[in-house]
């Protein structure tokens, strides 16, 4: 299962909340989160790896991030 | 592109470090003690400089605060994150911000000068760091239940760059009225010729240092609010990790320059009834919490174009005024008057926008 969470806007921790909860029932194997801060990016980031997912890919648009997270 | 180092482990840990080590050096240079840097005391004593209250002790146009600001600025400019965005709640932002700053003056201290104070031997920031954890710690129930600011909006160039600006708008002042040798005015700006006010670094080393301090902390999202947040919302410990950096360099600065003398009582800009030291700082934790950030923090957020976190800044600075106006501020006597009344009206605040800032978060 894919899921995509939309965290443009929101500021810490928000965009990690939002990655926490779509990933709380255990099936996305992949997630993909839009930010638009590298800070949300890098939070994001860590948070995913502390739950085992990868951050496979991330592309930017503009001023957001597109990342790709799959469940390892 | 090139990571981002200090985002990483190590960097945090050399932010906290360095943070620590010239805190300790401002100190030693001039600025009162335990408060080689506290964001929320610099801010009040901004307020003061302005006239916005007319308490003589505590009157100096920080260059601190500016430092912070202009520094950020600098490193988001380099490293292309410079982002304008506001309009995530912004009159909630001033609200947070105005009872953030009663709190923080209630204690005597922002989060940074708790931990300053911690690694300058004063015992009374330990009541007030648990306090801070309390406040934080409700601040998260908040969070888990759905509490949001709202999302912000991209927005002008202009916008980004207005709080920076008013930032060198004030340092320019501070150069066209320089301190006058036993005068308590100057021009327009008010200097204190007594306490705390009175004590400061030079100008262009204190200037100097924020800078540096403003770039790195831009750099790596130094937050001390977001140390303990992270910590009881995700376990994550990554600006924990910092924030203890931070205390053992300050320590171990404090230690060499003789600046660390362990008590309780008498220890420089503080007072000694815990209940308000406790009761203030979880107020102050609440409204971190529930803004998003530490007073620094939201400095640094300024300076990278978020005009949310200037109006936070902004209700900071207000709250400063109105605190010393109306004797909520302690000082070292203890609590000022009016002080535990507005520390039961900053609590009610603050559960009233937590309560009711509440929805399910849409997109996911």
């Amino acid at each position: 299962m894919s899921i995509t969470i939309d965290a443009r806007g929101y500021s810490c921790p928000q965009p990690v909340l939002m990655f926490m909860k779509a990933i709380k029932s255990g099936s996305e194997n992949e997630v993909i989160v839009m930010v638009d801060t590298d800070a949300s990016k890098e939070n994001v980031s860590r948070a995913a790896e502390s739950k085992n997912y990868s951050v496979t890919d991330i592309q930017q648009q503009g001023d957001e991030y597109r990342m790709t997270l799959i469940k390892d | 592109m090139a990571k981002n180092f200090f985002a990483g482990r190590w960097g945090i840990i050399c932010v906290g470090a360095v943070i620590g080590i010239l805190a300790g050096a401002l100190q030693k240079m001039g600025n009162p003690g335990n408060m080689g840097i506290c964001v929320a005391c610099f801010e009040r004593d901004i307020a003061g400089a302005l006239g916005l209250h007319r308490s003589g002790v505590v009157q100096y146009l920080r260059p601190e605060i500016m430092g912070f600001v202009l520094g950020a600025l600098i490193a988001a400019f380099s490293f292309k994150e410079f982002k304008p965005r506001s309009g995530s709640a912004p009159i909630v932002r001033f609200i947070l911000g105005f009872f953030a700053m009663i709190g923080a003056l209630v204690f005597l201290g922002c989060p940074w000068r708790a931990l300053l104070r911690l690694a300058g031997g004063d015992g009374n920031a330990i009541i007030g760091l648990l306090g801070l954890a309390g406040g934080i710690w409700i601040g998260v129930l908040f969070l888990k239940n759905g509490y949001n600011l709202g999302r912000s909006q991209a927005t002008h160039k202009s916008v980004g760059l207005l709080f920076p600006l008013i930032m060198l708008g004030l340092l320019c002042l501070m150069f066209l009225y320089p301190q006058v040798a036993g005068e308590n005015k100057s021009g327009v700006l008010f200097y204190s010729l007594k306490g705390p006010g009175a004590m400061h670094a030079p100008l262009f080393i204190s200037l100097a240092i924020s800078l540096v301090i403003g770039f790195i902390a831009q750099r790596s999202r130094f937050c001390t609010m977001g140390a303990f947040r992270d910590l009881i919302l995700f376990r994550h410990i990554h600006l924990l990790t910092g924030l203890i950096s931070l205390v053992v360099f300050a320590f171990v600065t404090n230690f060499i320059l003789g600046q660390f003398n362990p008590g309780f009582e008498g220890q420089p800009v503080s007072h000694t009834m815990q209940v308000w030291n406790f009761a203030g700082m979880v107020l102050a934790g609440l409204a971190f919490a529930l803004a998003g950030g530490c007073p620094g923090r939201q400095l640094f957020l300024s300076g990278e174009g978020d005009g949310d976190a200037a109006i936070f800044v902004m209700g900071m600075i207000m709250g400063a005024g109105i605190a010393h106006n109306f004797g909520l501020a302690s000082s070292p006597k203890g609590v000022g008057p009016h002080g535990i009344a507005a520390v039961a009206i900053g609590l009610i605040v603050c559960l009233f926008i937590g309560f009711t800032m509440r929805k399910n978060i849409k997109g996911v």
